[in-house]
């Protein structure tokens, strides 16, 4: 079948909404209008899948007063376009935003966000949630916790990279 | 010259962000340049003798110890990254 607005279109795609947008900014974010923004970005949109990562007040049984967000900027950008892509290759999406923040960071503030949109959920919630797996693992940021005991470095979990490997299985990946 | 930087727990233990390296034999590779840092002895040998978890990047890419380095390319080291 040939739509207007067909998925399948690159004309379609390029013209109507396909940008990717990565940020790392030390500002907040308004995770509400970034969906809203892209909900209405296209009308043939049927799913929007987000991700909000916040800081927790806990982490590895000691109580977390504050956090600061080191990246590498430059590599920063790339990986996550390159993530993105990866995505956008792997699932028929149309848009998808990255915002991560750096800098000091307290319990409850948002650190991450990750939208996307597509004709259905399936693609929109598979496509997020690689993002987030392969951003833990592929980005370069690091966490330094301050503790009541003093400042320590956030150690990387071997179940961050579990959860990335999932996708290079053989198992399927896109239930629509 | 290739561009050497640290980020995150080597930035700190090294005391150091960037520095230039001119290049020679022992800048050819990823595996070979750490080789070159641990010989610098104490904390450079604790970071680079293999035996903590450590990422290198080549030019703003994640690459393998296997990665060739040549002159004007940008090397980083870091620890596993911890974002998200």
């Amino acid at each position: 079948m040939k739509w207007r607005f067909s998925r399948q279109s690159p004309e379609v795609r390029d013209g109507l909404g396909a940008h990717m947008t990565v940020r790392v900014q030390i500002e907040d974010f308004d995770a509400g209008a970034e969906i809203n923004r892209m909900r209405l970005n296209r009308p043939d949109t049927g799913a929007v899948a987000a991700f909000v990562g916040q800081v927790r007040d806990l982490n590895d049984g000691a109580h977390v007063t504050a956090m600061t967000l080191e990246h590498y900027p430059g590599m920063t950008e790339k990986a996550l376009e390159s993530i993105v892509d990866q995505a956008r290759q792997r699932w028929d999406i149309f848009d998808a935003l990255v915002v991560h923040r750096v800098g000091t960071l307290h319990p409850t503030d948002q650190i991450v966000l990750v939208v996307v949109s597509g004709a259905h959920r399936g693609e929109a919630f598979s496509a997020c949630e690689f993002i987030m797996d392969y951003l833990k693992t592929e980005a370069p940021f690091w966490k330094k916790e301050q503790t009541p005991v003093g400042e320590r470095w956030v150690e990387a979990k071997s179940s961050d990279d579990s959860a990335r490997e999932r996708w290079t299985g053989n198992q399927p990946e896109n239930p629509t | 010259m290739i561009k050497v930087l640290y980020f995150a727990r080597l930035r700190e233990t090294l005391g150091m962000s960037c520095e230039e390296i001119d290049c020679t034999p022992d800048t050819a590779t990823v595996a070979s340049l750490m080789g070159l840092l641990s010989t610098r002895g104490d904390v450079w040998q604790q970071e680079f003798d293999g035996c903590r978890p450590l990422r290198a990047a080549v030019n703003q890419t994640l690459a393998p110890n296997s990665a060739t380095i040549k002159a004007g390319d940008e090397v980083a080291f870091f620890p596993p990254v911890t974002g998200g």
